[in-house]
């Protein structure tokens, strides 16, 4: 491994424990807060919504950074810009991940932080990663009569 | 607005912009996007030449809770959901992100932070189904 390999590991696990870390400062880890968040005919909280307020301006001020460049700084290709293509399988994916957090109040990045905080996180994950798997194949078996269709990459 | 507000909302913003620098630094130093949806279900398969990085990133998840509670004491996870409600909102949340290419981190921060189009349109679509969620549960 190169010098720049190990590096790219480093700040893989300094940003997962650092967005670990934002998850549960913000209370984001807790399902009962995020359900008050997504309550807004009831009892509404929507104290989260600080959470959206720096998160996606930060975010943002990196990503220019990071498009001022030809590589990330570990010599990475960074993604093309965004796709624009609006499909049913974008809204129907979106409105059924939608339903899913709202039925339970949580999302997959504190559903896999809760599996060491709240031992009935392990039921939700245990059938996200179904559901993902269950998506897997029915799309390879979907595809294979269409595969002229171009992929239309995030 | 009282003072929990308040300490909730400061605590919130310290905290989004935490997830911030985490997506922020995985992108410029690394050149990927902080999507755990994606990251998660890309190991399911054959597992992508950044297996490493992936691993290491969503591993960092649980260590960041488990961190944070060592600094704070206690952290609340109330979970209410009955196994039945957890079996079908997970598996709602496994089929969903794949379909929509993504979740909260996907589309509501990298991909807003990058000002896309489809990312816009999950994010008011998946966020307008689970306040739905949340209400028809209430009134049933």
């Amino acid at each position: 491994m190169t010098a720049a390999d190990i590096l790219r590991l480093r700040i893989a696990l300094a940003a997962g424990l650092l967005f670990g870390l934002g998850l549960a400062v913000s209370g984001m880890v807790n399902p009962a807060k995020v359900l008050g968040f997504l309550d807004i005919f009831g009892n509404w909280d929507p104290t989260l919504a600080g959470v959206m307020a720096t998160a996606v301006p930060v975010t943002a001020l990196f990503y220019r950074l990071a498009a001022l460049r030809d590589t990330s700084l570990t010599g990475q290709p960074l993604p093309p810009p965004p796709a624009r293509l609006i499909d049913r399988k974008l809204v129907t994916g979106a409105l059924l991940f939608g339903a899913g957090w709202g039925m339970v109040g949580l999302c997959p990045g504190p559903a896999l932080e809760d599996l060491v905080l709240n031992g009935r996180a392990w039921i939700f994950v245990a059938a996200m990663t179904a559901g993902m798997a269950a998506h897997r194949w029915w799309s390879g078996r979907s595809r294979a009569p269409a595969a002229s269709m171009a992929q239309v990459p995030e | 607005m009282n003072v929990n507000t308040v300490h909730d909302l400061n605590r919130a913003a310290l905290g989004g912009g935490l997830i911030g620098l985490a997506a922020g630094l995985l992108m410029l130093s690394n050149g990927r996007a902080a999507g755990i949806s994606g990251l998660f279900a890309g190991l399911l398969g054959r597992w992508p030449a950044s297996w490493k990085e992936d691993v290491l990133f969503l591993a960092g998840l649980p260590l960041g809770g488990l961190a944070f509670r060592f600094m704070a004491g206690e952290v609340p996870v109330t979970l209410a959901a009955s196994p039945l409600l957890l079996l079908a909102g997970g598996l709602l949340v496994g089929v969903g992100t794949q379909l929509g290419s993504g979740c909260t981190s996907g589309h509501a921060v990298c991909g807003l932070a990058r000002f896309s189009l489809r990312s816009f349109v999950a994010t008011v679509l998946f966020m307008a189904a689970a306040m739905a969620a949340v209400a028809v549960r209430k009134f049933l």
